[in-house]
């Protein structure tokens, strides 16, 4: 049994197809722990070891793990929800409503987009919370601390753009409450103090350029549509690639050493 | 209570129900932890610092939580629908409107303060204290390793600020707010025709303040008052607290400010259920 098993995998692994791909052997040693990791582009982001209490759930929660899958369902649901949606006032429900009554699992595509999305809002609180208690943004972690707070600020925002998007009463009246904060900014808000009169009106304030529009209309579907699939999403993947990489620079996850 | 229980149920109210049972979950991980370390003396990790190859042993782990966590979020999506009500009419204004539950805690404050603070400045100062934490916490200790007291002061603010200001005030603004924003018991119905007389008066008009002009040097000299007992408390301790020294004076300024105005919400609601109080310092162009 063994012997056949060892000629089944000398067959697929000893050729030149597969040797193309993957350069590494396969027996236990060191080495070829590390060259798995070292060569491979989606692991190499990992260092080839780290320190024993890093691989610990107790101590990391991996919630910073999990807000990444989170973003990869939601990049991949949405990608395939955006064959189904136009960001028009005349077709946005109809197309939400078209996806979860005729199209093949489009209920369960909706679903999951929904949740992870949701889902992804509770990892990366839970992860900064991890973070804060087990001191790790000290230094030198101080910048990525900081590029991790704007990551917090990044996914809301993806999250509330992508709220208004299936275009019903629940998403129009919260981006309408949401976005009406924006009148009484400070000096930029046409009902913030400090605004000049006359000047600063609402038709050209910062809730004007948000919205494109002085209410939530046809422009600010456009307008949310662009920034949530292509503007935040483009934002949130340096950044994270930023925070990855600082991980890693600053010595890999914190721990008392 | 049977309207509470649909409210609570709701599809996108989901994830606000998961945190309120995940959170004391990971409280009592984190604090079970941190009182383990603080006990033994030394934090349990640091008999953990020989290495691991991170194939497979952090993939693995990796990869297991990824499973975990799809299986989770697949049983979610297929016991779950996303909720879809009519379509959108700017002429049909719901009551309550509500912002998506996350900023919950934004609307909320609108209660305490002007949207100018609650909606602008104060997210904007949150964003800013949270960037700043690393450089105005100067204690070395307590990095990489759960512990309670080696941190305290860094610990309850943090955890205040969470917990009551972000999470709580959340929790009352999705489930205990109803029509024209008033504040429904669970078990009270949700009566849009609820009247709450408002009788809220301004701080100078409690003093006996009936003129605007001094009304408004009365209010200003609370507020700046206020945030003036930060540099007082300084400059009365610096001489005799070393850990003061050590912070400077620029640091300890940021610290007081992003304190004292952290704690400024807190004061702003006891004021108001307690005094009824409108706003502390009235002026021509902005009220606080």
């Amino acid at each position: 049994m063994n012997e056949r098993r060892n000629g089944l995998k000398e067959k697929i692994t000893n050729n030149q197809i597969w040797q193309s791909m993957f350069r590494h052997g396969y027996e236990k040693t060191g080495r070829r722990y590390t060259l798995q990791v070292l060569q491979n582009v989606w692991l190499h982001l990992h260092p080839p070891r780290v320190t024993r209490h890093a691989i610990n759930f107790r101590f990391t929660w991996c919630m910073g793990g999990i807000t990444f899958l989170m973003f990869l369902v939601t990049a991949v649901t949405g990608v395939l929800l955006m064959f189904y949606y136009r960001p028009t006032a005349e077709y946005a429900f109809r197309d939400i409503q078209y996806l979860e009554f005729d199209i093949p699992f489009g209920m369960l595509l909706r679903n999951m987009h929904r949740w992870a999305a949701h889902g992804m809002v509770i990892a990366v609180m839970l992860h900064m919370f991890r973070v804060f208690l087990t001191g790790s943004y000290k230094k030198p972690r101080e910048f990525n601390w900081g590029v991790g707070v704007i990551l917090l600020l990044v996914t809301f925002f993806l999250s509330f753009t992508g709220y208004l998007l299936p275009w019903d009463q629940l998403a129009f009246w919260a981006v309408t409450v949401g976005t009406n904060m924006a009148r009484a900014t400070p000096v930029l808000g046409h009902e913030g103090p400090f605004a000049p009169q006359d000047i600063v009106t609402q038709a050209n304030d910062v809730r004007f350029a948000l919205l494109g529009g002085t209410i939530v209309g046809p422009s600010t579907l456009l307008r949310f549509y662009i920034l949530h699939c292509v503007a935040v999403p483009l934002l949130a993947s340096v950044l994270m690639a930023l925070h990855f990489w600082r991980v890693r620079k600053d010595g890999g996850i914190s721990g008392p050493l | 209570m049977e309207h509470f229980l649909l409210l609570v149920t709701k599809p996108d109210n989901v994830p606000i129900v998961a945190i309120v049972l995940l959170l004391p979950f990971f409280t009592w991980l984190a604090f079970s932890q941190g009182r383990r370390n603080d006990l033994a003396g030394t934090p349990a990790e640091a008999a953990l610092n020989d290495k691991v190859y991170c194939w497979p042993y952090l993939c693995r782990n990796e990869f297991l939580c990824a499973i975990i966590t799809m299986l989770v979020l697949g049983i979610w999506s297929i016991t779950i629908d996303a909720p879809l009500e009519e379509p959108s009419d700017p002429t049909i204004t719901p009551n309550p409107s509500k912002a998506p539950w996350y900023f919950l805690a934004l609307q909320e404050m609108l209660v305490y303060f002007d949207p100018w603070i609650a909606g602008v400045v104060l997210p904007g100062l949150i964003i800013a204290g949270l960037i700043a934490i690393p450089y105005i916490d100067i204690n070395p200790k307590g990095k990489g390793y759960y512990t309670l007291k080696e941190r305290p002061f860094a610990l309850i603010t943090f955890c205040f600020g969470f917990f009551v200001l972000w999470i709580v005030l959340m929790v009352v603004g999705t489930f205990l707010r109803g029509p024209g924003w008033n504040f429904f018991a669970p078990w009270k119905e949700w009566d849009p025709h609820k009247i709450v007389p408002l009788t809220n008066v301004n701080l100078s008009y409690l003093f006996g303040i009936r003129n605007e002009q001094p009304a408004g040097i009365f209010g200003m000299c609370i507020v700046v008052g206020y945030f003036a007992l930060g540099p007082i408390y300084y400059f009365l301790k610096r001489g005799t607290s070393k850990f003061l020294q050590e912070l400077g004076l620029v640091r300890y300024i940021v610290v007081s400010f992003l304190f004292l105005t952290m704690m400024s919400l807190p004061i702003k609601m006891i004021l108001r259920w307690t005094l009824n109080i409108k706003y502390i310092w009235v002026s021509p162009w902005f009220n606080i």
